[in-house]
């Protein structure tokens, strides 16, 4: 479970309150008008920034003073997901060994991970040799090898075309089954195929996660204005 | 605010410390040269002098290269045609080109007995003499009438491309091209590029020594040399560098303001598609300005060549122990350049917004010129050690400081780029400190890297300054060795010596630039 302990978050004018938990596993969305804080709201869940005020914990165990790279967070960005320098595998084993040449366990359960997201072979591409819907699929892989339970996805599939972004999202449905996955999207859409909660984030408000359905089926005032 | 404190890492720490100890030394060597200047009765007549000839051999060379380049540019920036890359390519090569090499190759075109002569011979005419006034310009703007091209071009390619379309729908011809689009730009860029060649000449130590000297052609810093060298008056050394830092500190506080673009930026190779300036009479005067900027270029170097070559492995062994110990000293700058400036950009990196300084710091190394820091280190050094003793660590060091501006340049807002680009994500898998760095930024940072280490090596392989002041006879450089020999009218060894350094330079900065791009394939 993600608590997000009365969080405040001020820089310059926007300022950014968040308060309520979210339950896993299973995928929730973060939805609203851009600007209104869901990339802020991710960076504080991962790492990137600190919260002026108020704790984010998980399973009760306190995050906020955790590195990025100890927190039980994987992160999939919108670009820049892999190193162009690095070839796909070890772009992928990344998430058990920071190595520039993998260790030879490290590499087949890459190339394992490699093959989940169906790149079998593909180990040895670089990623500018990689589609986009490729690249994606490796930084899927990374986040399925890095077992880390809540995995943050910031617009991750929003430069891919509709037919690639459904594929991707059948894909994290049924492979990161079992974790607590955050995705900001920008299509309400995306929220209504696989989200089983959404959160609608607006003028640096955190709303509470609800049912994904019940939300799109009774849109309150300011969400139905989104939705317009 | 809220914003993660960037853990400034050892490397960070090193290179805050490096940032704050250039300005320190500088200050250092500055304090040493005040303390021991004997002003005297004050400016005496000699040295008037001198500031008169540095400051018109660089008015007359600054202005002859821009005024120039600026039809040169012009040729270059409305024709393509094949070699024109190769062409705009060889117009940075003087950069890395050493000066004792050139100025080998401009005495075989313009010296006595030279190309010029021998045909103004068989003609009858008088013959020219390449030293003095006209002989220091005229390496000046040999060196720098391709900067000033670049420069310009430069503008030239920075008009947008629509301009010169809507320029061609409107049908105007080259004339009213040239008043709504090129002299508005030259009236930008053109008093930018003069103030740099205008600094580069008062600290070019290198060409007042071949081609200067005597009462009518000495500049502060030939002045500098002669004090400490010749009459061991430290004192007046001293006194002679406080002068030659007023200017140049006054001009590059100027430059700096005026300056924007580096001289190699990329891009200079992609030419517009011009509608205007298609008569015939503008193309033939184009082609005849290329051609004479080509050859202007190209002559005295490959004289150069053709002189040297056959004597290169003729060389007697002084030569190669002097190409060894320029090895050695190049090789050593380059070092103290990559490490200095990776520690340095990785400090700015992490400092973001605060970070500027450290740049600025870089560029303080360069305000002092390189023969006044060295007087500055041999008044430091004198009362502790001989400083001769200490000749080769002194050059690769000032060397160093020479490059590192530049080195930062690019450095800097590379490892800026890297640390935005996938600086959260090697955050979120945990990668810090020398794992970070060894497999996120360098591979990131090799092509300026590799650049910035070809660029050391290659200047501080072809310097011919500080070690001018240190050196004692059995410690030269090679390019302190092609000098002796001509001193010594020794010109086949010259020649070989001059070739051998040529093809060092420009094979160290190959060897290291290409490497790392290779690397980087």
């Amino acid at each position: 479970m993600l608590t997000l302990d009365r969080i405040a978050f001020r820089r310059e004018d926007f300022v950014l309150h968040a308060n309520g938990s979210v339950n896993g596993p299973g995928i929730v969305a973060v939805i609203g008008p851009s600007g209104g804080g869901k990339s802020t709201l991710m960076s504080l869940i991962a790492g990137f920034e600190l919260p002026d005020e108020g704790r984010v914990r998980w399973n009760g165990t306190d995050l906020t003073e955790l590195a990025p790279g100890e927190r039980p967070v994987a992160v999939l960005f919108q670009d820049n997901n892999l190193f162009p320098h690095l070839d796909a595998a070890t772009n992928v084993a990344l998430g058990v060994s920071p190595c520039a040449r993998p260790l030879p366990a490290a590499r087949r359960s890459a190339e394992e991970a490699l093959e989940a997201v169906g790149l079998d072979g593909m180990g040895a591409r670089m990623p500018g040799e990689l589609s986009g819907g490729q690249q994606s699929r490796v930084a899927l892989a990374r986040a399925l090898l890095t077992d880390r339970p809540l995995v943050l996805m910031d617009e991750a599939f929003s430069a891919l075309g509709p037919a690639l972004r459904l594929e991707m999202l059948t894909l994290v449905t049924s492979l990161l089954a079992d974790k607590t996955v955050l995705m900001v999207t920008h299509d309400p859409e995306d929220a209504r195929r696989v989200a089983r909660q959404t959160i609608f984030v607006e003028d640096g408000e955190i709303r509470p996660a609800e049912d994904t359905g019940d939300l799109f089926a009774n849109p309150h005032g300011a969400l139905a204005r989104y939705l317009a | 605010m809220a914003e993660r404190a960037q853990p400034l890492g050892a490397a960070g720490a090193v290179g805050i410390a490096a940032a704050a100890a250039i300005p320190l030394l500088i200050l250092l060597a500055t304090v040493a040269i005040i303390r021991v200047a004997e002003p005297g009765s004050g400016l005496t007549q000699a040295d008037w002098a001198a500031i008169r000839f540095t400051l018109w051999q660089a008015f007359l060379s600054a202005t002859f290269s821009v005024t120039l380049a600026v039809p040169v540019a012009r040729a270059l920036a409305r024709r393509r045609f094949p070699g024109r890359g190769a062409l705009v390519t060889l117009l940075g090569a003087p950069f890395l080109l050493p000066v004792i090499v050139a100025i080998f190759g401009l005495l075989a075109v313009f010296g006595r007995g030279g190309l010029v002569n021998s045909g103004l011979g068989m003609l009858g005419l008088p013959q020219i003499s390449i030293y003095g006034l006209h002989g220091v310009v005229l390496a000046h703007v040999f060196f720098n009438l391709p900067l000033a091209t670049r420069l310009i071009l430069q503008g030239w390619q920075d008009i947008p491309s629509e301009r010169f379309r809507l320029a061609a729908s409107l049908g105007m011809d080259a004339g009213a091209v040239n008043r709504h689009l090129e002299w508005p730009m030259l009236r930008q860029v053109m008093p930018g590029a003069a103030l740099v060649i205008f600094v580069i000449c008062t600290m070019s130590f290198a060409v007042a020594l071949t081609l200067g000297g005597g009462p009518r052609a000495t500049t502060v810093e030939l002045a500098i040399y002669q004090a400490l060298r010749f009459e061991f008056d430290l004192d007046r050394a001293a006194f002679l560098s406080l002068i030659q830092l007023a200017i140049t500190v006054f001009l590059a506080l100027l430059a700096y303001r005026v300056l924007r673009h580096p001289g190699f930026a990329p891009g200079l190779d992609r030419p517009l598609m011009r509608w205007d300036g298609r008569t015939p009479a503008l193309r033939l005067l184009d082609g005849i300005l290329i051609l004479f900027a080509a050859l202007f270029l190209l002559v005295p170097i490959a004289s150069a060549v053709v002189r040297g070559l056959p004597e290169v492995l003729g060389l007697p062994q002084a030569v190669w122990v002097s190409a060894l110990r320029s090895l050695c000293v190049a090789g050593a700058s380059t070092v103290l350049v990559v490490a200095l400036s990776v520690v340095m950009a990785l400090a700015a990196t992490r400092l973001r917004s605060q970070g500027s300084w450290i740049e600025t710091a870089g560029l303080t190394a360069l305000a002092a010129s390189p023969l006044v820091l060295g007087t500055g280190l041999f008044v430091l050094i004198h009362p502790l050690a001989n400083p001769e003793s200490l000749a080769l660590p002194v050059t690769a060091l000032v060397n160093a400081f020479v490059t590192l501006p530049f080195a930062l340049r690019s450095l800097v807002p590379a490892c800026r780029t890297i640390e935005s680009e996938y600086g959260r994500l090697a955050d979120t898998l945990g990668l810090q400190g020398w794992v970070r760095f060894r497999l996120v930024v360098l591979p990131r940072l090799r092509r300026p890297l590799g650049f910035s280490a070809g660029l050391a090596a290659a200047l501080s392989m072809g310097d011919l300054g500080v070690i001018a002041l240190f050196a004692d006879p059995d410690t030269a450089t090679l390019p302190l060795q092609v000098y002796r020999l001509m001193g010594a009218y020794r010109m086949d060894e010259a020649g070989g010596a001059a070739v051998l350094l040529l093809a060092l330079s420009f094979g160290v900065f190959w060897m290291l630039d290409r490497g790392a791009r290779r690397a980087d394939a």
